[in-house]
């Protein structure tokens, strides 16, 4: 890898001071990072390296009822914290769903919102790629993408945003706190993600020497903990990406479905909220009849990019399970597969 | 224990090591760092150097750019074709075994992504990475050739190991003609790559005209010479240690291109160097098991027996070597078939050269058969086993030679009842678990042939009651260093404690490749004849000397135990081995030992290793992710050494197996012949959490023919069988077979959506 600074400020104002020159990169777990600057794919000047900003380690519920969540916390610790396990538990299982447990304790969160595509033509520093440079032209769209976008690409990126985590996140509204040159500003994670245009790629919409400082899961969100999952579907039972992934939390009242939240993982270049869905079950009854129309909708826009179209019919088909095993009801206990097809212990709470 | 003189195989006690679930001898080393694996090693004043690979599969270099490289701060050289001197023997030619044809900077061209361009050497393995960065390279690029419908087609004098690419024997016509029905299927396996968990490496250092390698090897008694050739020096200037292999699979027992440039850039710079693969670098210069296309048809006729057997593998290989997987030959020794006919076609692809990769071949070709044999049953109206069991093959169909030794219906015995293997549905579909899961049973015949390599040993019996013994053999996790000790003592009639034992040297006598599964029966084999050759001098010494209470006992049957010998037939009649050196004022008696296998036994019989494997897989009735939930197999190889590790030879093969059937593929873009999965993240094998429960069981088995001591191999073994079992057991599960490997989740829905169309 190139040669590059390395800095460890103290505290969010040097640590934006540091991130702000050009050419600087946040390093938080370092898990995707590393990776990327091993590969050639990332080449920065400088590491400012967040590890030791205490006020990012803390998971602090607040006065409101919201739960904030520090830009470091490591995603096994938020995993096993009691208070995501009891109101977000989809979180959990998302979180617990993703990468391998040596991985799990150094990603961040911060680092998870932040990590970036896993198109194989992005990894590789020798293809077209408009996530290396604008302009550059995008390799996978006559490569091998089986694995990409069926919404809200275009020709610019076909790539899928990876996350597991982000896509509860995605589904109850989470907000994002950034701090930065600027001043601090907090947005939905929706609008955190930008995806891909007729010549721009996606993205977030960090500018440079922004900074994540925390994940707020507001306390609305928590009417859901009674059933909400998260469910992923993987070439191997664990250490995979999505194939196609979702997460739904219902709140139901007297036999109807008086709020949704959707969102799908490893369709689009951001966690896909899929609102059209929450609209089409709010009132309806829980039942496989309203989770199939729910299903279609959320997958009417989708169109393959690739020798993807398979994509299509499973997305539809994980959110039918998710929704499914929603009404079921959280589990008691976390399951022993967290996230898969083949959890266990389903006894619900 | 030592018995002499020597009797015939089936006679052989081998004493009170072999047998023995021994713990790993080189367990608590490795636990605590101390092994020293070849990249761990840093001699004074190293070097590191890494390589620049092409990005482009094929074409060549027309410009190439160090300048950046050698600007950067540590690096001290960058060899490149222009500044590389030649080696002494061509590089394309092939003077030892087990040789590929290999790139060393000797020309311009590009034959594979991945292949080296030049190698950077600096100070630090950091400077070399970031060096080898950015060498900027320009090429005259050719379109990449990769797949069978774009490469060049080609027909081959050979596959595998020098085995001919067709055969056929009966009348296959003719059995057609009386067949009732027949079963065929067309299925693609991917190019897999051996990824070792220790990638490839060299420590060289030069003195003078002498050579001092760190490699891990598996054939080091070929590498010798082989290094020796390329370098122009003699072989005896030569040493290679390779104590410990973090796995080798096949491609370790080969020298490759990289591994040669380290010890040219140590020879340029007259310094110590060290190079290591990375990761993604293990997906080019050092070989991978070929894609294959295969067609397998049986004809069975109205009784539901087979009549002809057809399998045709169109198999992949680089554009510039020839080596190709023996997949159609896999069943030619499998099931009683009247007629066969099996042919190899080869295709050209743009990428490294091919080579043997755990069960060459038969891993390949039984993935196929397999699913024949139950497609076969199902249009016989027969369970699987049942079927396998009314086509058992009495004899090898290929040449009809009796097999040495085959306890094969006891291990479908014994796995089925493990497995539990009754009231199987024989129609897909029928079964769900309280979940709803689709649940599927499958059986695949696990089989390996049992060659045996001419190994070398030596053991040395000292005065004070020690000894010592040795070969040059090769632990690449397996576990040589425990049972080959355990025959080396067994050989000396001592206890394993009290002996000295050394692998993984050249200075040592030669114990021939680790490979073929043939490991144990021929450096195990040298090791114990060498201990019996001791024990056959001290007996002479004995009875020759009227102190000895062995006096005059020189027609009989003496045995060597825990460091005493005495009569067969009397064993309170006996003295310690220090008794007999010490009279006889001998400071140690050195013994020498061959592995034997007797020529006529190879004549006359056939040798394999054979198996059953169970699967239970379940499968979403939606979703289509396949988890394997049992995978039970049992496995007949002859005398087993040591059963905790056979056992895990045994169950990771099963494992390599759910991996090929699962997971594994080696995917590489198709205009640019570039690897697109390259590391572990992309490239899968299996999890813990895909292996709930896996269990390999040993069946006994008498083998009097294979060796002197009669015994098989057990590393590959358990791959095959595996494959075809899994498949079988998806099939039963949701009804669906796929065009190829590994079986996805797409192609399972198309196949599923089809099926309900
Ligand atoms: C083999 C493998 C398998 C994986 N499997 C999965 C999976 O199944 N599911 C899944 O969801 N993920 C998976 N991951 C991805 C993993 O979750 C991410 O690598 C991890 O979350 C990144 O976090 P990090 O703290 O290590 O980030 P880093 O690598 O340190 O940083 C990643 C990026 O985020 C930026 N960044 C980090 N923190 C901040 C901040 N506070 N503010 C602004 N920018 C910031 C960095 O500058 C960098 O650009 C896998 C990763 C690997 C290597």
């Amino acid at each position: 890898m190139n040669t590059f600074d390395y800095e460890r400020p103290e505290t969010v104002a040097d640590a934006i001071k540091a991130g702000s020159k050009p050419g600087a990169s946040y390093y938080a777990g370092g898990t995707n990072l590393l990776d990327l600057m091993k590969a050639g794919v990332r080449t920065p000047d400088s590491l400012v390296d967040i590890t030791r900003l205490d006020e990012l380690q803390r998971i602090e519920p607040q006065k409101d009822g919201s739960l904030r969540i520090g830009a470091m916390v490591r995603n096994s610790d938020l995993a096993r914290n009691d208070l995501i396990q009891k109101d977000f538990p989809a979180v959990a299982e998302a979180l617990l769903a993703g990468a391998s447990g040596q991985l799990r304790n150094a990603a961040t969160v911060g680092g998870n919102l932040m990590q970036q595509p896993r198109c194989a033509y992005f990894y590789d520093a020798h293809s077209a790629c408009n996530l290396h440079k604008a302009g550059q032209g995008c390799d996978a769209l006559e490569g091998v993408n089986g694995k990409h976008a069926v919404l809200g690409w275009t020709k610019t990126c076909i790539a899928v945003h990876p996350s597991d985590f982000c896509v509860p996140l995605a589904a109850l509204g989470a907000l994002v706190e950034v701090d930065g040159p600027d001043g601090s500003r907090q947005i939905s994670i929706d609008e955190f993600y930008r995806l891909p245009d007729a010549s721009t790629p996606p993205g977030s919409t960090l500018k440079q020497g922004e900074i994540i400082t925390a994940v707020t899961l507001p306390s609305d969100a928590k009417r859901f903990a009674a059933r909400a999952r998260y469910i992923k579907l993987r070439d191997r039972t664990s250490y995979a990406f999505a194939i196609v992934s979702a997460a739904a939390m219902l709140h139901i009242g007297d036999g109807r479905i008086k709020d949704a939240r959707i969102a799908l993982g490893g369709v689009a270049a951001k966690p896909w909220r899929a609102r059209e869905a929450e609209d089409a079950l709010n009132g309806a009854e829980a039942g496989e009849a309203a989770f199939r129309k729910a299903a279609d909708a959320a997958l009417a826009d989708a169109k393959p990019s690739g020798d993807n179209a398979h994509k299509i019919e499973l997305a539809k088909r994980i959110l039918i399970r998710a929704l499914k095993a929603a009404a079921d009801g959280t589990p008691a206990t976390m399951p022993d597969l967290p996230g898969s097809v083949f959890a266990t212990g389903k006894e619900a709470r | 224990m030592a018995d002499t003189p020597m009797v015939a195989a089936h006679h052989v006690r081998l004493g009170s090591n072999s047998g023995q679930s021994m713990t790993r001898k080189d367990g608590l080393a490795k636990v605590t760092g101390k092994a020293n694996y070849a990249a761990d090693n840093r001699p004074e004043g190293l070097l590191h150097a890494v390589f620049a690979g092409a990005s482009i599969a094929r074409g060549r270099v027309t410009l190439l750019d160090t300048k950046a490289a050698l600007a950067h701060p540590g690096v001290v050289h960058v060899m490149t074709p222009e500044n590389t001197p030649a080696l002494s023997q061509d590089p394309d030619e092939k003077t030892t075994p087990f040789t590929a044809r290999i790139d060393v900077l000797q020309h311009n061209d590009v034959r594979y992504a991945g292949q080296p361009i030049a190698v950077v050497v600096a100070e630090t393995l950091e400077a070399a990475i970031e060096g080898a960065r950015l060498i900027k390279a320009e090429y005259d690029e050719q379109p990449a050739r990769i797949g069978f419908d774009d490469g060049e087609a080609f027909t081959p004098e050979a596959v595998g190991i020098s085995t001919p690419p067709k055969f056929a024997t009966g009348d296959l016509e003719a059995q057609r003609k009386q067949a009732a029905s027949s079963v065929s299927v067309v299925v693609e396996t991917p190019l897999q790559y051996h990824n070792a968990m220790e990638p490839h490496a060299v420590v060289a250092a030069w003195d003078g005209d002498k050579l001092t390698v760190d490699m891990p090897n598996q054939a080091i008694g070929l590498a010798k010479p082989g290094i020796a050739n390329y370098f122009g020096i003699p072989a005896e200037n030569v040493t290679l240690r390779s104590p410990y292999l973090g796995g080798g699979f096949g491609s370790k027992a080969v020298l490759f291109g990289p591994q040669m440039l380290g010890i040219l850039a140590a020879r340029e710079l007259k310094r110590p160097v060290k190079l290591a693969l990375k990761r993604d670098q293990m997906f080019g210069p050092v070989q991978h098991r070929s894609a294959t296309r295969q067609t397998v048809r049986y004809d069975i006729d109205a009784d539901n027996r087979l009549l002809a057997f057809e399998h045709q593998a169109n198999v992949s290989t680089s554009s510039f070597d020839n080596w190709l997987d023996g997949a159609a030959n896999a069943g030619l020794s499998l099931y009683a078939t009247p007629a066969i006919s099996v042919a190899h076609s080869g295709t050209r692809f743009d990428t490294g050269t091919p080579g043997a990769m755990r069960a060459p071949g038969i891993a390949t070709g039984s993935a196929v058969i397999e699913c024949a044999i139950d497609m076969a049953a199902e249009k016989a109206g027969m369970d699987p086993l049942e079927f396998r069991l009314h086509n058992y093959a009495e004899k090898d169909h290929s040449n009809g030679k009796p097999y040495s030794a085959k306890a094969l219906r006891e291990c479908y015995e014994t796995a089925a009842n493990a497995f539990g293997w009754t009231d199987r549905p024989p129609k897909p579909g029928q079964m769900r678990d309280e979940d709803g899961l689709l649940t599927g049973w499958g059986m695949g015949t696990s089989i390996f042939h049992a060659p045996f390599f001419p190994a070398k040993a030596r053991a040395v019996l000292r005065k004070d009651g020690t000894a010592r013994a040795e070969t040059s053999g090769a632990d690449m996790g397996q576990g040589a260093w425990t049972a080959l000790w355990q025959m080396a003592a067994d050989g000396l009639g001592m206890a394993a404690d009290d002996i000295d034992f050394d692998i993984g040297h050249s200075d040592l006598p030669d114990g021939s490749v680790a490979g073929g599964s043939a490991h144990t029966a021929s450096a195990g084999g040298a090791l114990f004849a060498a201990g019996n050759d001791v024990i056959r001098q001290l007996a002479e010494i004995a009875t020759k000397d009227s102190d000895s209470p062995l006096f005059g006992a020189g027609n009989e049957r003496l045995i060597g135990e825990n460091g005493r010998l005495f009569k067969a037939s009397d064993p309170s009649v006996g003295e310690p081995y220090t008794a007999i050196l010490e009279r006889a004022g001998i400071d140690e008696i050195e013994g020498q030992g061959r592995g034997n296998r007797d020529k006529a036994s190879t004549e006359t019989y056939a040798m394999f290793s054979h198996g059953a494997v169970f699967a239970e897989v379940k499968v979403d009735p939606d979703l289509y992710q396949v988890r394997v939930t049992r995978l039970i197999g049992a496995f007949a190889a002859g005398r087993i050494i040591n059963p905790r590790l056979a056992k895990s030879q045994l169950t990771g093969g099963m494992i390599w197996g759910m991996s090929f059937a699962l997971h594994e593929e080696g995917v590489h873009d198709k205009r640019t012949g570039r690897p697109l999965n390259n590391d572990f993240a992309g490239y899968h094998i299996p999890v813990l959490a895909d292996v709930p429960h896996v269990e390999a069981l040993l069946v006994d088995e008498d083998d009097p023919h294979v060796n002197d001591l009669g015994v098989k191999g057990v590393g590959e073994l358990g791959i095959t069988g595996t494959v075809g079992a899994i498949a079988n057991a998806v099939w039963h599960a949701i009804g669906v077979r796929t065009p190829r490997y590994p079986i996805k989740i797409e192609d399972l829905l198309k196949g599923a959506e089809a099926l309900k169309a």
